[in-house]
């Protein structure tokens, strides 16, 4: 399989982008010079999976051919790791078990980081001097690497869900500040000037113009902080590995076990909860604005 | 009333008056310099001018988004009308949500706003598009939208800053005839900005021409042709040379 969220998931998370992001576009969604249905089929399904077929391919040949046996458990091949880590279902029945626990963390410091992160974005909209004060240390909370602050948030907080929960906080807080605070503040002058004219309070404006307009760069936060929000609950089961394990504290033991079939089996579950919450705050976002909110189509 | 062709009113009876309103920007460019006009009530006054002339300061003045930096402007009104180039229409509101914004923002009751919703959307020739979405709609209705949002709040002075100019020439002429409907059942004050002579003649009582920046104003052309005034109107000789008299105007400034 693909490169997987956890293993990639370093503590300094990738920098989250400014500003509304158009999220990475899905394979084959341009469809640029080709029409109807062969063309739609070629790119919808036959690319993205000839690209698949290419990956394992190279995994088999990497596997196979470059690793001795004995170096195997680095990179297992394919059907071993789906035979041990999969199909065996004493294991996969773990696995899934670690999965319900991710979820849990996953969900809990992404509903955290939506509240908050709207909050704070409203507030630095309302009073500049709470955006210049915030803003910068926004940017610098999503920098600092998370080992650093296993130390002293085992200390206030234990080593358990109480913990993994803030990592996820601290690394899916910074898109959604971001992204509301930009839709926020793109509301067409128009409009403000039409609700200007009318003697308009600052809680009306927000309330019926302000917010409303920012629902589609909020939502495209959400979804960015839903992929980060679960890169935050592997790695912070990593490092707190007390209470009910999850699909880092799994990932951490077969490592140390040198287990790597069910190690690699538990990336692609990793993987894929963060594919399943990406499309899922996609359909989440069409569902609350796609009524009217239409992102340039081709 | 038939015609427009008095003079001028008196100040005391102006709906919306200008004496020698100057605009200057904190950048040092003078889109004013000293601007005299009047509206009367129930009149309907056009200006026309080169594109950049301040003609859009004037109304941002008369409605206070702006302040002038000199002279004086009185405007007496109750309920002050505004529509923008753009419909500037809330996407995701649809016709009638949008039609009953502004009554919402000056907080009239909801049973009062219902009725007045429903008969701007009447009055605008949109019943029926209540339930659409704003990009369900062409820039034509887009913009009777926008007009309907203001008649909800019953203006008595109506201001207009090329409503139509992005619209084609069919949809223009139009919704010109609907406007001059709308005016002669409502009878505000109206005070028009345009770069189209034609539309100005068709729908004014009198016209007044810009200057280039920095914006003043240059002549006064008044119209006498008496409302309701009839689509062929355009057609005539009277109303071919009234728009010559104009753009001698405003080839001269």
């Amino acid at each position: 399989m693909t490169v997987d969220s956890a293993t990639q998931a370093g503590p300094a998370a990738e920098p989250a982008p400014m500003g509304v992001v158009a999220t990475a576009p899905g394979p084959g969604s341009a469809g640029r010079g080709r029409s109807g249905l062969a063309g739609a089929f070629l790119n919808k399904f036959l690319l993205p999976f000839s690209v698949f077929a290419l990956i394992i391919g190279i995994w088999y040949l990497v596997s196979g051919l470059t690793l001795s046996p004995r170096q195997r458990f680095m990179l297992p091949l394919p059907h071993d790791v789906v035979r041990v880590g999969i199909l065996d279902w004493d294991n996969f029945s773990k696995t899934l078990e670690a999965l319900k626990y991710t979820v849990i963390v996953t969900f809990t410091g992404l509903a955290i980081s939506m509240v908050l992160g709207v909050l704070a974005a409203v507030l630095m909209n309302q009073a500049k001097w709470v955006e210049s004060s915030l803003y910068p240390w926004a940017v610098v909370l999503q920098t600092i690497p998370i080992l650093a602050l296993t130390p002293v948030l085992s200390f206030f907080f234990g080593f358990a869900l109480t913990s993994r929960t803030i990592v996820c906080v601290i690394i899916s807080f910074f898109p959604i500040v971001s992204n509301t605070l930009f839709g926020l503040q793109s509301v067409d002058r128009g409009m403000h000037e039409l609700f200007t004219l009318h003697h308009t309070g600052r809680f009306t404006r927000l309330w019926k113009l302000q917010l409303p307009a920012a629902m589609p760069a909020m939502f495209s936060g959400f979804r960015i902080a839903a992929g980060q929000s679960v890169i935050g609950a592997v790695v912070g089961e990593f490092f707190f590995k007390q209470g009910n394990a999850g699909l880092g504290t799994n990932l951490s033991v077969f490592a140390s076990r040198l287990e790597g079939e069910r190690l690699w089996a538990t990336t692609l579950v990793a993987s894929l909860l963060g594919v399943a919450v990406f499309v899922f705050f996609g359909w989440l976002s069409r569902v609350a604005v796609g009524r009217w909110y239409q992102p340039r189509r081709g | 009333m038939t015609t427009t062709t008095e003079p001028p009113p008196a100040a005391a009876t102006a709906a919306l008056r200008f004496a020698g309103v100057s605009k200057r920007f904190k950048d040092g460019t003078v889109a004013l310099a000293g601007a005299d006009l009047s509206v009367a009530p129930a009149e309907f006054v056009s200006v026309v001018g080169p594109s950049g002339c301040g003609k859009s300061t004037l109304l941002r003045i008369a409605s206070g988004l702006d302040d002038a930096t000199g002279g004086t402007v009185d405007v007496h009104s109750k309920s002050l009308g505004y529509v923008f180039q753009d419909a500037t229409l809330l996407p995701w509101r649809n016709v009638a949500h949008n039609v009953g914004l502004l009554a919402e923002l000056e907080h009239l009751g909801k049973r009062e706003r219902q009725a007045r919703v429903a008969e701007a959307i009447e009055l605008v020739g949109l019943a029926g598009f209540e339930r659409h979405l704003p990009h369900e709609l062409s820039g034509g209705m887009r913009m009777r939208v926008s007009i309907a949002r203001s008649l909800v709040l019953a203006p008595d002075v109506f201001l207009f800053d090329e409503p139509f100019g992005a619209l084609d020439e069919i949809t223009r002429e139009r919704l010109n005839d609907e406007l001059l409907r709308m005016f002669i059942q409502r009878r505000f004050a109206a005070l028009f900005i345009t770069h189209s002579v034609q539309e100005a003649v068709f729908l004014s009582g009198r016209v007044l021409v810009m200057s280039g920046r920095p914006g003043r104003i240059k002549a006064e052309v008044a119209v006498p042709f008496a409302y309701p005034r009839a689509p062929e109107l355009r057609y005539s000789a009277e109303f071919a040379a009234l728009c010559g008299e104009i753009s001698r105007h405003l080839r001269d400034v």
